[in-house]
This record gives structure tokens, C-alpha cells and sequence, in this order.
């Protein structure tokens, strides 16, 4: 089953290794509990140590107490089924889904984020699950910067059977988007993702460097950018909100790929930016393969947070 | 987003002003912004609720200093606390005699630990020792090639070769080894092995061991590396952790210390403008001490770890200190002081203008070395402050003549126009620019016994703030009485 209809099963999978190691085991307390405020401060807890923030938690478990008030929920079963509904209404499906050019056009799908949150390894899984699905994928390799960036981004495409456009290292990471785009469009492919390299938020001339990029993949490609994946490492804490911004001004990103979601961390983050930037999330990484990927499903997501 | 914490003091606080005492009431409304703050930091919870318990243990019945607000002595209370927690200060590496002293890396995947090898190969170098890069990372792919290239880049720096022509830096890799993910797990220990036989034939001091990067809850790989740690027995194994990191910091920290025993912590990234409360949840969760802060992606940007800059970072009272440094380095003791004595007598020119903003400009992004002064981080990103900026102010007075770079009140409206011509910028931006001088001439007389950061600070209109080592920030915004002196201090790396 391709990428882009929901498979459950891997994330189910991907979530259980999430499942080790955490503080404490909130499900149980929530489980067959009437809420209080003792049970809603806990969560709070629980929140702010998935990395949603302060004030987003604040937030969200003032909702809840709201609807408690109201009557609309007493137990605790009953505060996760509301969160999740809630979650699901703040990233509806359409928002998650990669956005393609016409058929018959090229894709172009441009993947920016700081310095190794997974761009690459993120690249080769989306890049798979395309090709799994017929389409053929072309690479722009445009991490002209890191040493040995050119040939990690390589490696995948040789196992995967895709083709890559490289430049030299040290040369303009613009001149190779350029050439990859013109490649695209002369070859026919389906779908151009484009590698950068990994860049702070703070870092001014490489944020110019990244909206260059962008401006060269629009002009050589119509409608490009189709997509503009930030991917953002799940152990972010609150400065992601930062990144977040300064990716969006620079670049419009159009969705976040959560990437290492297999650690303990929650990625909690991703609900603050939301709600502040409205980025959707499109993809979470679950792993080092290329088939660690799955859709951003929100039900699943409340779920791991709180997880024993 | 984010208010600095003092901001949020003087708000919870001004109710505390002219009592002689705090109390405990007061206290504990002050504490709930201490610990939001912490929290914006990445402070880990359980860590930010013991720190709030002995802080508010040790203001309670504290008298106010005459010189402080109440308000500033919590925030000085909180500030001595994290140093505390984050201390002891930089304790140099143990090199062994006879070598070679072995290095293991680890951490997750991501966080810089190849990078690190690099960097602190570097560093070594500097200091006169041999050292071996091995690549013991056989399974993200370019993983060893990208140690290769940073070996050779070390090796082409300061003391890469020495006086003959001999080869400091050595790399030990076998790609043969070299496997798709989860196929080559235990291969890592035998390369681990050989190249320590091979540091040892080629007489090499320091041996770096760049491992794999692997989730703290993965066995199989967590063991994997155990096994190198039987198999060698590294004198140092450092814990490579993003300083962006957030509350798992401490999951995967504990996890790593526990089934390695690690020795230092090396915190990465800290050129973002990240607040680093995760220095604080590492050190108190492993009890280990943080070797080094990584500060960019060239292999010279590693530096030793203060516990007073990350403090006032966390607190959001800026980095200081790493500005001075940084200003301290661009501008020589002697060059600050024949400029000040310029300025004092108002005969500033453009030339030295300029020379500053390009000395200001060397030490980084204008957004990123003004975001480390006290209060503006959050006040900066609307700011249209940026390096092109400094460009076009820089053709500008190239594009003046001799006499007008130092005689400014030469430059009528026809030269101006003439100037902006020439540099392609409008009359109007070259007539802001002499605005520009004009006033900062003027104030630079005005403040002619102040050192460049207070300069600087005082420009942008905050007073002046926490300059030396463990002494506390003033809040106030008054200018200083006394002459603020820089300790200088010359970076050994350099
Ligand atoms: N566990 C785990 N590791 C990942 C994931 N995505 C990427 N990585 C690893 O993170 C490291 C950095 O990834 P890379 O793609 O090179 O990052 P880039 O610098 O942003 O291009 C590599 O070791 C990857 O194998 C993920 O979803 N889970
Ligand atoms: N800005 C910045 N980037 C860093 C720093 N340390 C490492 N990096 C970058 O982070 C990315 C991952 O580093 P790498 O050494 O490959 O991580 P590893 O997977 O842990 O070996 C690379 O793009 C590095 O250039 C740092 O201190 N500052
Ligand atoms: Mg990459
Ligand atoms: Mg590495």
C-alpha cells in the first residue's frame, strides 16, 4: 500500500517503539478516571513534556475544562477522544496530502530544514514511496555544502533506482537547482525533489540562498514549488517555532515532515506551529529506511503522547 | 514570542518594590514566570521544578541588597543557581602518556557528532598533538566519506602537517565494512579495534572514534556500542547533543550516560537562537560536565562551555560575554584605543566608521550578534537589520573621496548625489547615512569611556548588563557610573 493512502499499520509500529522510556504512565491515570483538576494538571504535565509549550498546553487543557464545565466529557477515556477530535479538526485530511502539478507536469518538491534534521534520508523515503507508486523521480542534489552530502544523497538514489542531478562540491547550490529543473522538464519526469543543504534559521544570507533556490525552481518549472517540506527532527523543542517562521517567510513551506519520531521524543512542537503559523504536517519519520515513512495521522499522534 | 524573563519579573515584581524583604506570597508569584520561562527554554519540567524549589529556598527571607530591586535579586538568585547546576567550568580534555588517548562519539542520529570529530581534531592539532580520525560509522550513507573529507580539511588548517612535512592527522577506515542499515551492526567493534592498533603503530596521541548515530532505545545498536566500549576502552566518551533539543533531552541523555558512562557532554548548535535549556536538563540528569559548545558548521567553530553565558541565554538575558569575545577578536586592544580616543574628541571619521562595520560584520550576522545582547532577541526579528545593509552603507563611503571620508560636513547635495551614483544607492540613503554618522559621532563622544559592547548596548538603548564573569546583570537602564573593563581574554583555540 503506497504512502499516500493511510496505512495504519506501520504507524501503529513506528508509535510502539515510541512507547518505551517514558516518565510516567498517563493512560492508566487517565483510564476509567473522572476528570479533576489534579487529572488536568497532569496533563498538562504530559503536555508540556511532549514539547507542545507552555502556552499551547495552557490552552488546550483550558479547552477541556471548558467542555468538562459544559458537561461534554467526565472521564478521562473521554479527554482523549476529545483531543483527538480536536487534533483532527485542526489538521484535516486535505492538508495532508502531497499537492501535484496537472498530469502530465512535472512535481517539484522542494525540501529545506536546518542542519541534520533528516532532509536527505526524508527525500529517499518520499522518493520511494513515488517510485513504489509509478511515478519516476528525479533528485536534485543541491547540498553542495556538507562534506560527502552529494554522495549520501547518491547512495539512495542508487539503491533506489532514481536519478540525481549533482553538482560540484562547494558550487552553487542555485546553478544545480537549475540544471535539475531544466533535466526534469527535458526528461519528462514526474516528480523533481530537491536536496538543500541543512541551515540555521538565524543565518541570513543562506535563508536568501534557500528563496533563490525556490525563485529558480518557479521560473524553470510552472507552478513550482508544488510542495515545500520543512522537515523538522521530532526532539526540536521550542525553538522550532523559530525555524518554522523563518523557513515559512523565506521559502512558504506548505508542510512539515516530523522526522525521528521512533525516539522517545513527541514532536509536540508541530501542534504550537500549527496553531501560530498554520503548517500542516504531511509525513512522519520512523526510521533510517526508506520505508519508515507514514502519513501524519493526528488520532495516532495523541495517542503515542500519551502512551504509557 | 517569547518575553525575556526579566521583563516578566519587573511585572510580577514592581508590587515587591521598596519591601526590604522578600516573602514567601510574593515569591511564589514571581516563581510561575521563573518556571514558564524555564520551560521556553526547554528546561526539562522535573529539572525546572527542582531549581524553583531550592531558588525559592534560598530567596526566602533573603534581605535586598541596597543595589538591586527585588526583582533583579530573584532573577540574580536563579541566575547563580543555573551556573551552579551547569558548573564546574571547562575542565580541559585528559590526554594520556603514553597515547593515544582514546575519544568515543555517540549520540542520536543528526546531532553532530562527525562534525565534532572534526572540530576537535582541530583543536588537538593546534595544540601540537597527532591525531586519528576513525570512521566507525558504517551505516548512513557517505557517513565514512564525509569523515574523510573533514580529516583532510583538518589537515590542511594550522598545524595539519608538522615542521617536515609529517602527517599530524591520519584516517583509519575499512569500506569494505561498510553495509545498508541494520546489516552491518557489531562491524563497528572490529574497526573500532583495528584502528586503535593502528594509532598505537603510527604513535598518534589522540584516537577519535565517530560512531553511528542510534536511538537511546534501540538495543541493538545501543549494545553495539557498549561492545566498542569493552572492546577499547575509551578514556573520554562524549554525548554529541543539538542544543535545539527539548524536553526529551533527558530521556535520551539519562539513557546514553547509564549504559555507557559517559565523561563530558558536547552541546551543538549553538550558533541558532536557541535558548539551550537542554545544557541544563543534561547536566543535571548525567551529572556530567559539558566539554564544549559547537557553534557553527567550519571545523574552527567548537568552543569551551561557560555556564555563565548559557545562563543568562536560558534566562534570556543574551550572551554577553561571547559578543565581547567576539568584538575582542575582531578589534586589537590597540586599534580600540586610538579609536576611542578619536571619538572622545568627536573626530570620528567615516573610514573609522566603516572599519567598525566591518569588523562588526566579521563576527557574524547583524541579527545574530545583536540577538546575543540582553532583551533584544525578541525585539530583532522585525528588525530590517541585515548584512546587505552594511553592504550598501560600505559602497557608500568607498564611493567618497578622501578628503569627504574625513571631513563628513564636505558632502554637500551634489556630491551626494554624486556618491550615490556611484555606489548605486539613492541621495536620500547616502544623506541617512551622514544622518547616521553624525549621530553615532555624536554619542560615541557622548560615551567615549565606554568599551565597544556598552557602545554597542547603549546605542540600542538598553543599559548596560551582566559584563563580568558571575557577576549579576543590572536590570535598571541606567548607564554606568564606573568604566567597564573587559577582562581580556585571547582565545586559546586561536
Ligand atoms: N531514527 C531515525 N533517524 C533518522 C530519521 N530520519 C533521518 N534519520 C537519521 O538522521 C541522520 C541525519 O539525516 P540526514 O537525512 O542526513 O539529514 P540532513 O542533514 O537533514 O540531510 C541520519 O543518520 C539519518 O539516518 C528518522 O525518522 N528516524
Ligand atoms: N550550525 C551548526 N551546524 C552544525 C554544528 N555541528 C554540526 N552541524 C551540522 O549538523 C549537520 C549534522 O552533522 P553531522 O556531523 O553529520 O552529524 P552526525 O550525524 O551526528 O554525525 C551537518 O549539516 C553539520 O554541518 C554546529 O555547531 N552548528
Ligand atoms: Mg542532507
Ligand atoms: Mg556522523
Amino acid at each position: 500500500m503506497g504512502l499516500f493512502k493511510t496505512a495504519f499499520n506501520k504507524i501503529a509500529q513506528g508509535l510502539t517503539k515510541t512507547r518505551t522510556g517514558f516518565v510516567g504512565g498517563l493512560r492508566s491515570v487517565l483510564a476509567g478516571k473522572p476528570i479533576s483538576d489534579g487529572l488536568l494538571a497532569d496533563l498538562e504535565t504530559r503536555m508540556i513534556a511532549s514539547d507542545i509549550g507552555v502556552a499551547t498546553s495552557r490552552e488546550l487543557v483550558a479547552d477541556l475544562r471548558a467542555a468538562w464545565e459544559r458537561g461534554e466529557i467526565e472521564t478521562g477515556d473521554q479527554v482523549l477522544a476529545y483531543l483527538k477530535d480536536q487534533l483532527r479538526a485542526y489538521y484535516p485530511d486535505e492538508d495532508r496530502a502531497l499537492r501535484f502539478a496537472e498530469p502530465g507536469a512535472v512535481t517539484v518538491i522542494l525540501v529545506s530544514g536546518i542542519n541534520g534534521s533528516g532532509k536527505t534520508t526524508s527525500i529517499a523515503k518520499i522518493a520511494k514511496s513515488l517510485r513504489d507508486e509509478g511515478k519516476t523521480v528525479l533528485l536534485a542534489a543541491c547540498d553542495t555544502f556538507r562534506a560527502a552530502a552529494v554522495e549520501q544523497l547518491e547512495v539512495w538514489s542508487q539503491r533506489l533506482g532514481v536519478e540525481v542531478v549533482k553538482g560540484k562540491q562547494g558550487g552553487d547550490p542555485a546553478a544545480v537547482a537549475f540544471d535539475a529543473c531544466a533535466a526534469a522538464v527535458a526528461r519528462g519526469v514526474d516528480v523533481l525533489m530537491v536536496d538543500t543543504a541543512g541551515r540555521l534559521h538565524t543565518q541570513d544570507h543562506l535563508m536568501r540562498q534557500l528563496t533563490k533556490i525556490r525563485d529558480i525552481c518557479a521560473k524553470k518549472v510552472p507552478g513550482a514549488p508544488h510542495e515545500v517540506i520543512l522537515v523538522l527532527d521530532a526532539t526540536t523543542g521550542q525553538n522550532a517555532i523559530n525555524q518554522a517562521k523563518v523557513f515559512t517567510e523565506a521559502i512558504d513551506v506548505s508542510g512539515i515532515f516530523l522526522s525521528k519520531l521512533d525516539g522517545t521524543a513527541k514532536g509536540g512542537i508541530v501542534i504550537a506551529i500549527r496553531e501560530q503559523l498554520n503548517v500542516p504536517v504531511k509525513f512522519i519519520g520512523v526510521g533510517e529506511t526508506p520505508d519508515d515513512v507514514e502519513p501524519f495521522e493526528p488520532g495516532a499522534f495523541v495517542d503515542a503522547m500519551f502512551a504509557e | 514570542m517569547f518575553e525575556s524573563l526579566t521583563d516578566k519579573f519587573s511585572g510580577a515584581l514592581r508590587k515587591l518594590s521598596g519591601k526590604g524583604r522578600i516573602t514567601e506570597a510574593n515569591v511564589c508569584e514571581a516563581m510561575d514566570e521563573v518556571r514558564t520561562a524555564l520551560l521556553e527554554a526547554d528546561v526539562h519540567q522535573e529539572v525546572v521544578d527542582s531549581l524553583t524549589s531550592s531558588v525559592v529556598d534560598k530567596a526566602l527571607g533573603t534581605e535586598v541588597l541596597s543595589s538591586l530591586q527585588p526583582g533583579e535579586q530573584m532573577v540574580k538568585i536563579v541566575y547563580d543557581e543555573l551556573i551552579e547546576l551547569m558548573g564546574p567550568e571547562h575542565s580541559p580534555m585528559m590526554l594520556v602518556d603514553p597515547g593515544p588517548t582514546v575519544v568515543m562519539m555517540c549520540g542520536l542520529q543528526g546531532s553532530g557528532k562527525t562534525t565534532t570529530c572534526g572540530k576537535l581534531a582541530t583543536n588537538l592539532i593546534k595544540q601540537g598533538k597527532s591525531v586519528m580520525l576513525a570512521a566507525a560509522d558504517l551505516q548512513r550513507p557517505g557517513a565514512v566519506h564525509q569523515l574523510e573529507v573533514l580529516a583532510g580539511q583538518v589537515r590542511e588548517g594550522e598545524g595539519g602537517t608538522t615542521a617536515d612535512g609529517g602527517d599530524r592527522v591520519h584516517f583509519y577506515a575499512e569500506m569494505d565494512k561498510v553495509a545498508e542499515y541494520g546489516k552491518a551492526i557489531g562491524a563497528a567493534v572490529t574497526v573500532c579495534r583495528n584502528a586503535l592498533t593502528e594509532a598505537r603503530k603510527q604513535h598518534c596521541d589522540v584516537l577519535i572514534l565517530d560512531t553511528a548515530g542510534r536511538l537511546h532505545v534501540n538495543d541493538e545498536l545501543m549494545d553495539e556500542l557498549k561492545r566498542v566500549n569493552q572492546a577499547v576502552t575509551p578514556h573520554q566518551v562524549y554525548l554529541v547533543i543539538d542544543a535545539m533539543t527539548g524536553q526529551d533531552a533527558v530521556n535520551s541523555a539519562k539513557a546514553f550516560n547509564e549504559q555507557l558512562e559517559l565523561d563530558g557532554v558536547i552541546l551543538t548548535k549553538f550558533d541558532s537562537d536557541t535558548r539551550g535549556g537542554a545544557a541544563l536538563s543534561v547536566k543535571q540528569v548525567t551529572g556530567k560536565p559539558i566539554k564544549f559548545i559547537g557553534i557553527g558548521e567550519k571545523l574552527d567553530a567548537l568552543e569551551e562551555f561557560h555556564a555563565d553565558r548559557i545562563a543568562s541565554r536560558i534566562l534570556g538575558m543574551g550572551d554577553v560575554l561571547t559578543l565581547v569575545e567576539k568584538a575582542q577578536e575582531q578589534v586589537s586592544q590597540e586599534e580600540a584605543e586610538a579609536l576611542q580616543a578619536k571619538m572622545a574628541k568627536g573626530q570620528m571619521t567615516m573610514d573609522d566608521f566603516l572599519k567598525q562595520l566591518q569588523s562588526i560584520r566579521k563576527m557574524g550576522s547583524m541579527k545574530s550578534l545583536l540577538g546575543m545582547l540582553p532583551g533584544m532577541g525578541s525585539q530583532l526579528k522585525d528588525l530590517p537589520l541585515d548584512d546587505s545593509q552594511i553592504n550598501r552603507t560600505e559602497a557608500m563611503i568607498k564611493s567618497m573621496t578622501k578628503a569627504e571620508r574625513g571631513n563628513a560636513s564636505l558632502l554637500d547635495g551634489s556630491r551626494r548625489r554624486r556618491i550615490a551614483r556611484g555606489s548605486g544607492t539613492s541621495p536620500n540613503e547616502v544623506s541617512q547615512l551622514v544622518k547616521g554618522f553624525e549621530m553615532v559621532s555624536q554619542m560615541t563622544k557622548q560615551m567615549s569611556g565606554m568599551g565597544m559592547v556598552s557602545r554597542l548596548k547603549a546605542m540600542s538603548g538598553l543599559g548596560p548588563a551582566a559584563l563580568a564573569g558571575g557577576q549579576m546583570p543590572r536590570l535598571s537602564g541606567s548607564t554606568p557610573q564606573r568604566k567597564p573593563k573587559f577582562k581580556q581574554r585571547k582565545r586559546k583555540s586561536r
